[in-house]
Formats: structure tokens, C-alpha cells, sequence
């Protein structure tokens, strides 16, 4: 864990939660995320997604970079970084946040946590140290980097309530969508937010390292009557195509990172313009993004329910008369919807609910490809909208 | 006598005269290279001067050599092969080292054990200088256009340029922000560029090493930080940036190239200095060599610098008077030495532990960018560095044909060192005197470095001039700063790999692209040479 020892012959950092998930990964798969090793698959992508839309998945999100912003400022940094306007924040409580770069371009995504007015707590799929402190020049604020002191794993899946209630969670089906608190389970005192990236019904555990054995244990304590997977990063990404979840570095390039400053993209491309708040006073992009929601924007990230049962992988898009329109960033079959589901960038004459494209498959068939034209129509990128995700009290 | 005919004379056997020679042999010319020495390859060769040891006594390391000019020359068959490099460190007074590494990740811990923010801006900065570096790749390849011509080839040459920075990513340009950014990027110190992404001196210094390398700037010198991008746009097998060493030392892809040549036709002339080049009503028509021998060719390209080949074997009587001047004003200065080293057994370092990859590349010995200013400034005062920035590799790691078994070569690169030493200039003594003190730098951060020392070849920019011919030892045939590049390199007007004589070409570092194991200006050279004579070859580079 420690930063300061590093060593060639370990390039890869091991989470608190290692000696737990190794034991489980009898396909020894893992991914590089953040410098730490984590499962991609412990037996099989498909049954961990299973697990997680049927009984329960456990994914050790550790590698995760959190940021503690602390100050009598902090509320008002966070509403310089991000384009929501969180002044009615209330404390026990989490927004999903974008943030962008002057020019209007994604930075990345992330959770923020609110536990009082002066006490904030940013999760991110990037690096965001310098970003973040260099938003916090003349805020009285401290950013601290607090990645490695804490474990987390998230919990989704049906049961993940039940299974809390089961652990003596104090009254955790009450607990609101985008809401955390304290709980004690397994005689461990951690932090649950009831968030997630699988648009189930979940929740995410945050707790001291030290305590990593025991949630990891007590997740799976029912394991005779209800059986909850350990569940790998490629699980995690079906489920949150299913969700219509968007990935940084996955169905865009990120500011910070993009050497070709065209694969750069607003929130308005993303279809996230939910997100963006406009009327709130100056944060970074604001000018920018005024200009192109007043202009319309010139592609969009959209999805698409595609015909046949080929996944539309690295898909080129067409129109009907078959000129180029778009390419598509994720493509998957969806087992709950039995639905060939994707996700991908079209012009703007297309972004329509309901329009026609075809995109143009080649499926790999036995050192072959089949070259598919397949009719697609745009959909809501939502593919899956499960009730009881958001239900309170939740399912228990 | 020998008064044969050839269809092209090539005056130098460097990397770049042979890359001209293979374009142009490939063309079914009659081609011949003259060389002063009995071995061809210039200022990249590898040579045995303690018996089991290979020196890559000049040139050591190989990154710039475009892919494009390896595959046309066919190297690989001809046995060349680069080996990539594991990592690079900057060893530091404090016991401790600074690395890099080929993980991503195990880089980012490293530099955050300096500091957590720089670690972060490394990605940053990789990314702002790999889309400088891929402006500048297409710019290589091409014959810098005559901004004051109205000639189809240069207004197409200049639309060409001006391109790949306003246009689109479809084009292969950038956007806005990134044109101003290659202004800067161009005409900036690289103490301030770096001083823009980075808080830590050692981050800073491990990589304004780059920018000094071979350069009679100092960090803080405007200009500089064109030079680590000059070091950057290099490549192994499409990692830009990446340096990896050529098998069997850097003579392997001179021997390779004058192997692909001999393989279409080409002959090679060793042992035969030229001592002018024979020019008649402003034509030139061969080669007069020091026995009195006499070649003869309809072109003549010379792979020596531009003062060597103006200033000593063009007799000035031939040329303009502006051309000379300005041939005269190039600026070409020595600031680079280089001591070659045969160990008894592999040197262990203080800091950085046996077995470590960041052991195995380029080893830095500096501690802050201020301390290499100072290098810098007893260059100026005509002394070497009391505290010279030391670059070092030990290629016998990675490469079995290097050293007998067990044993080690190690090149030590070493900035700055002046051609003129104050005080009397160079002697016999003061070379040795040199050679010691970086050797004592050297032993400082090492345990067993000073018992394991067998042979070391110590060389000043004197003897790179004396042996190599470059003169007054500028490793890249002259400074990379923006008045010497592009348009303008080596003089304005000549740009084209032309000269004011009819028939004479230059296809030396002086040129386009400039300095480094590169290839391009000879290959650059060759197309040129092959339009005028309205020649096509099959090539990837042409």
C-alpha cells in the first residue's frame, strides 16, 4: 500500500480486499485499474452479471481515486469544478458531477459526497489531484488525495438490501437512492452510500482497510440460502451498459488526456445536458457550454437498439443511403433484455428517439467475418430502468 | 588514376550519405561512397579498442531512425536489430534515484515519491509533447518549402506545412490551442516549459536532459526546449519517444545500410580522403582524392557538414560571397564529450538496486536544472563542467555482443565540454585530466565503479572533430535552435539540399530535418536528387 516503497518486481499495487478476491479468481483474469490489480473475471463474466441482476455482486472498487475536499470553501470549489449547482446539498447526501475544461470539454465524471457544509468527499475514475487543486486556487480548501486509505466495494444486485438488513444494517432499507450514512455490520463500523454503476438496486461500502476482511466476510455470511458472486470488471461493465452509464476513456476521451483535441466532448454530446446547470454563477465551461446548447451540438452519444443478435463492436454508422454518420463506442448483448444493445456518436440529424441507421457489422465467425448491415433504431440510452433500483423502502 | 564515371559521387560514408546512396543505387544509378576512414558509418560506428570489447564510441543509442528508411534499406535483412530500453534514472547525491519505467503505473509511483503532482503532470506533459511530436513526423519526411517562392513545389510544399497546425485531426493537424502551444514549444527554455508542469527539481532535471544533449544551450537558454522534442519524436516499433540500443553497437546500422547498398550495385571507397571537389563554370564534376586520385560523377552530394564541405573542400574562390559568410556564420560549436568504457564486471550503483530495469537504459547523473546552468556556464568560460550532466548506458546488459561474458561496456555521454579549452586549449594531459574527473563524478554514486575500470577511450570535441570530422565536434552538424532549422537549415535559400553550385548536393545533419541518427536528411536528399534526374523508386519514405 505504502507509496514511498516501490518496487519493479511489484508494479502493480494489491487492494486490502487481495487475499479475499484472489482465493475466488479461479481464472487468475485480472485488469490493470489505477495502478492496482483487480479482477476482470473470476469464473465467468456472464454469471457474475447473473449474480448481480439476480441475487448479488460484489466488486472491489478500491482501486477508485477519492479526493477529501475539506474548508469553509469547499461547497463553494465544488460549484466552481462542476457543472451542477449543489448549494441545496444536504449533508448524507451524493450527486453524480461532471466537470469540464474551459472550453466546455469533459474533464471526467464522478461522485461527491456531502458530509457537512465544509467536509466533501469527490469519487473519479481519473487522476484528478492537480485538476482539483487547481480549481482551489483562492478558495480557502484542502484537497487531500485519500485513495489508498480507503477500501470500498460496491454491492449490487436484488438482494444487496436484503442481505444488509440480514447483517443488522440499522434500518438500511430506508435509506434514500444518492443517500449514505453510518451502519455497523459484522461489528464494523463503515460508511454505505446507496449508489452504483449497475442501475440496479445497490449499494457501495466504504471502509478502513484494516476492516476489508470482514465486510468482504460478511457480504457472503448467507452464501447456504442466497448466493452472491464475487464479481469481476467485465460483469460491471454489462451491467452498466444495461444502465446506460457512460465510461471516461471508454465512450470518450477526456480532456486532460486526448492527444487528438477532436475526440474532446461536452456534456451536451453525452446527452447529459440534465447535468449541466447554466443559471448557477461561473464555473469552469460555463461560456463555452452557453454557446453550444444556444448553437446545438454537431454529434451526440446515443443508443441504439440494434437488429439481430451480432454485438455492433467498433461499428461504423450509416445512413440509409449508406454514407458514414456516426461510429459506435459500446456494443454488448443485453441477457436481460435479450436485446443487441450499443451506445455510439451520430449527427445531429440523427439523434432523434426513433430514427433509422444501419451500422455495419463484421462479425467474427470462426476465422471469418461475416459482414452484417444491421437496422438500428436510436433509443434511450437507459436500455434498463429496473423500479425497484430507486424503491424506498427497498427490497428487503 | 582512377577516372571511372559514376552518375553520382557521395563524399562521406555517415548514416546519411549511405541512406542516399541505398535510395539512390535503388534507382539503378552508378553510385560510389568516399570515405576518409578504412570503415564506413561516420559518427555511428562500433569499434574494438580493447580487445573483446564493441564501442559505440560515438553515437549510442537509437530512437530517431525513421521506420520508414529501415524497412526501404531492407536493415533487418542486412542485420540490424534495436533492442528497446527497460527504463531510465537520475541518480541523486541523497542515496536515492528518480526512474522511469515501461509500466505506466510503476512510473507514476515513482515520480510520486518526489511529488504527487508531478506524477500526475507526466501524463500531462507526455501528452502535450507526443501532439507537438506529431506535427513535427510528417515535417521530417518533407523538403522544407521556399517561403519566398512562387514555385508550384514550394506554394504546395507551404500549404503542405502550414497543414498539419491549422488543420483538422482528419488531416493529421491540431486544433487552436495547440498551434500556440508549438510557438511556444519552439522558442521556449525548456527550464521554463518545464517549469510549467512540474515542482520538483530532480522531475525537472531528468528530463531537461533531453534538451541539452549535444546543444551548446543551457537549460535556461531559449531554444532549448526544442531540442528535447528534436529527442522525443523518435520511435521503437511505434512507442514515440522510446530509445533502444542497435545490436552489436550503433555501427550495425552503418554496416547494415552499406551492406543494403553494396547488395544493389553500390560501391564503396573506403580509405580515401577527399580533398576537393572539382568544380568548373559553377558545375561541379568529381572528386579530388588526398593520394591526387580523381573521381568522376555528374552529382556530387556531400555528407559532411556544411562548414567542412564549404570551408575545406569547396575551394571559396568557387562560391558567393554571401553563401561563404553565411556558411562561415553557421553556428556549429562542440559542447559534448564522450568517454567509452570497458568494466571488469557490471558497475553497482548506490541507489538504484542490481536487477532494476531503470538500470538497464539511460542512467542520468545531474540533481537539478540549476546545477546543469552551471555546467553550462564553465562551458561558456571555455572550462568542462565542474559538475558535468552525465548520460550513461551500459548496452552489455541487454545486449551478448557487446563485452566478453561477465564484463561490461559503458558509454558515458558528457555535457559540457568546450572545443576551445581556456588556458592554452587542449593537450594530451588535459584530456586525460577531463577524463578523470568524470570518471570521479561517476564513482561517487557507485560502489565498485573506480576497481572495475579496464580501458576507457576519453574524447573531447576535439577528437570528434579530428576522428570523426564534424567540426569542431557538434554532434548534429550543427545547433538545433529555430535561425538553423526548417527553412533556414543549413543557410536560407539552401534549404532544398541544394547548393549555389550546380550539381552539388548536401545530404549531412546540416540538412532537414537536422541531428541525430536519423536517416532523414539523406533519405530527404535522395528524393531530391532523384527528381532532378527524374527518377522514381518504389519506396515507403519517398
Amino acid at each position: 500500500m505504502s507509496q514511498t516503497n516501490i518496487s519493479y518486481k511489484q508494479p502493480l499495487l494489491e487492494t486490502p480486499f487481495h487475499e479475499k478476491t484472489r482465493e475466488k479468481c479461479y481464472a487468475h483474469d485480472w485488469h490493470k485499474w489505477a495502478g492496482y490489480k483487480v479482477v476482470k473475471q473470476y469464473t465467468s463474466a456472464e454469471l457474475e452479471y447473473t449474480a448481480i441482476r439476480n441475487t448479488a455482486g460484489v466488486i472491489d472498487i478500491t482501486p477508485m481515486h477519492k479526493y477529501s475536499v475539506q474548508g469553509k470553501d469547499a461547497k463553494k470549489f465544488i460549484n466552481k469544478l462542476i457543472t451542477r449547482n449543489i448549494d441545496n446539498i444536504q449533508p448524507n447526501q451524493v450527486v453524480y458531477a461532471l466537470w469540464c475544461n474551459e472550453d466546455g470539454f469533459l474533464v471526467d465524471d464522478g461522485t461527491v459526497f456531502c458530509f457537512d457544509e465544509n467536509n466533501f468527499r469527490i469519487c473519479s475514475g481519473e487522476r484528478n489531484l492537480n485538476w482539483f487543486e487547481d480549481t482551489a486556487i483562492g478558495f480557502d480548501v484542502t484537497i487531500e488525495d485519500i485513495s489508498h486509505s480507503i477500501a470500498a466495494l460496491a454491492f449490487q444486485g436484488p438482494l444487496s438490501c436484503k442481505i444488509l438488513h440480514m447483517l443488522n444494517a440499522n434500518k438500511i432499507e430506508n435509506l434514500k437512492p444518492f443517500c449514505f450514512d453510518q451502519f455497523t455490520i459484522n461489528n464494523q463500523e463503515i460508511t454505505i452510500s446507496r449508489t452504483g454503476f449497475s442501475g440496479d438496486l445497490g449499494y457501495e461500502l466504504w471502509c478502513d482497510p484494516s476492516q476489508a476482511h470482514e465486510v468482504w466476510d460478511a457480504l457472503f455470511s448467507f452464501n447456504k440460502d442466497y448466493k452472491i458472486l464475487a464479481a469481476g470488471l467485465d460483469a460491471l461493465d454489462m451491467v452498466r451498459v444495461e444502465a446506460g452509464f457512460i465510461v471516461v476513456n471508454a465512450d470518450l476521451i477526456a480532456a486532460e488526456h486526448a492527444l487528438r483535441p477532436n475526440r474532446m466532448r461536452t456534456p451536451y454530446e453525452l446527452g447529459l445536458a440534465w447535468m449541466v446547470n447554466l443559471d448557477k454563477e461561473f464555473f469552469t465551461g460555463k461560456e463555452a457550454l452557453i454557446k453550444q446548447k444556444n448553437k446545438g451540438v454537431e454529434k451526440k452519444l446515443i443508443g441504439l437498439d440494434v437488429q439481430g443478435d451480432k454485438p455492433a463492436v467498433g461499428s461504423v454508422l450509416y445512413d440509409g443511403s449508406k454514407k458514414e454518420i456516426g461510429i459506435v463506442t459500446t456494443a454488448m448483448w443485453s441477457p436481460t433484455l435479450k436485446s443487441n444493445i450499443a451506445m455510439g456518436y451520430v449527427n445531429k440529424e440523427f439523434i432523434k428517439l426513433g430514427s433509422k441507421i444501419l451500422a455495419e457489422i463484421y462479425h467474427p465467425e470462426e476465422l471469418e467475418y461475416r459482414k452484417i448491415w444491421a437496422q438500428c433504431k436510436v433509443v434511450k440510452k437507459q436500455f434498463l430502468n429496473l423500479e425497484r433500483r430507486n424503491a424506498v423502502p427497498a427490497l428487503i | 588514376m582512377n577516372n571511372k564515371q559514376y552518375d553520382v559521387a557521395i563524399v562521406g560514408g555517415g548514416h546519411n550519405g549511405l541512406t542516399t546512396a541505398c535510395y539512390l543505387a535503388k534507382s539503378g544509378l552508378k553510385i560510389i561512397v568516399v570515405e576518409q576512414h578504412d570503415y564506413v558509418g561516420g559518427a555511428a560506428v562500433s569499434k574494438e579498442l580493447y580487445p573483446g570489447w564493441t564501442y559505440s564510441n560515438c553515437s549510442y543509442v537509437c530512437s530517431l531512425l525513421r521506420p520508414e528508411i529501415f524497412r526501404d534499406l531492407e536493415l533487418s535483412k542486412f542485420g540490424l536489430q534495436i533492442i528497446p530500453y527497460e527504463g531510465s534514472a537520475t541518480m541523486l547525491n541523497d542515496g536515492r534515484f528518480y526512474a522511469h519505467y515501461n509500466d505506466h503505473d510503476l512510473t507514476y509511483r515513482s515520480i510520486a515519491q518526489f511529488s504527487k503532482r508531478d506524477a500526475e503532470a507526466y501524463d500531462r506533459f507526455s501528452r502535450d509533447v507526443m501532439r507537438q511530436c506529431k506535427i513535427i513526423k510528417p515535417l521530417l519526411k518533407m523538403t522544407p518549402p521556399d517561403p519566398t517562392s512562387f514555385a508550384p513545389k514550394d506554394v504546395m510544399g507551404l500549404f503542405e506545412f502550414a497543414k498539419y497546425f491549422v488543420a483538422k485531426d482528419e488531416l493529421g493537424g491540431l486544433g487552436e490551442k495547440e498551434i500556440y502551444d508549438t510557438i511556444r514549444f519552439w522558442t521556449m527554455s525548456v527550464r521554463d516549459y518545464l517549469e510549467e508542469y512540474f515542482e520538483s527539481d530532480v522531475v525537472k532535471a531528468h528530463l531537461a536532459g533531453s534538451a541539452i544533449i549535444g546543444t551548446a544551450l543551457g537549460p535556461y537558454s531559449p531554444g532549448s526546449a526544442y531540442v528535447l522534442l528534436h529527442h522525443y519524436m523518435g520511435e521503437v516499433d511505434g512507442t514515440i519517444g522510446a530509445w533502444g540500443y542497435s545490436r552489436g553497437g550503433m555501427g550495425s546500422i552503418t554496416q547494415a545500410m552499406s551492406k543494403s547498398f553494396q547488395a544493389k550495385g553500390g560501391e564503396i571507397k573506403a580509405g580515401s580522403p577527399v580533398s576537393k571537389i572539382l568544380i568548373k563554370n559553377n558545375r561541379s564534376y568529381g572528386l579530388v582524392l588526398k593520394n591526387g586520385d580523381e573521381i568522376y560523377a555528374n552529382k556530387i552530394v556531400s555528407n559532411l557538414d556544411v562548414k567542412r564541405t564549404f570551408l575545406k573542400v569547396v575551394e571559396q574562390k568557387q562560391l558567393p560571397e554571401d553563401f561563404y559568410l553565411a556558411v562561415k556564420n553557421f553556428k556549429i560549436r562542440g559542447s559534448s564529450g564522450k568517454l567509452n568504457i570497458a568494466l571488469d564486471e557490471l558497475p553497482v550503483w548506490k541507489s538504484i538496486p542490481v536487477g532494476d530495469p531503470a538500470g538497464t537504459g539511460d542512467l542520468h547523473i545531474t540533481q537539478s536544472i540549476e546545477e546543469m546552468e552551471g555546467a553550462y556556464d564553465d562551458w561558456k568560460d571555455g572550462k568542462w563542467s565542474s559538475y558535468p550532466y552525465v548520460d550513461m548506458c551500459i548496452p552489455s546488459i541487454n545486449d551478448p555482443t557487446m563485452a566478453p561474458q561477465g564484463k561490461h561496456y559503458m558509454s558515458v555521454f558528457i555535457q559540457y565540454v568546450p572545443y576551445n579549452l581556456a588556458n592554452g586549449g587542449w593537450t594530451q594531459e588535459k584530456r586525460k585530466e577531463f577524463g578523470k574527473h568524470v570518471m570521479s563524478r561517476i564513482g561517487n554514486y557507485s560502489k565498485n565503479f573506480n576497481d572495475i575500470i579496464k580501458h576507457a577511450e576519453i574524447r573531447t570535441p576535439k577528437e570528434l572533430e579530428d576522428e570523426v570530422g564534424l567540426t569542431e565536434g557538434n554532434i548534429f552538424q550543427g545547433e538545433l535552435t529555430m535561425d538553423q532549422l526548417m527553412f533556414n537549415r543549413p543557410i536560407p535559400g539552401y534549404a532544398q539540399y541544394k547548393t549555389p553550385i550546380k550539381n552539388l548536393y548536401m545530404c549531412g545533419s546540416s540538412t532537414h530535418p537536422g541531428g541525430g541518427v536519423m536517416g532523414a536528411p539523406g533519405a530527404n536528399a535522395a528524393r531530391e536528387i532523384l527528381r532532378d534526374l527524374n527518377k522514381k523508386i518504389e519506396s515507403h519514405y519517398i
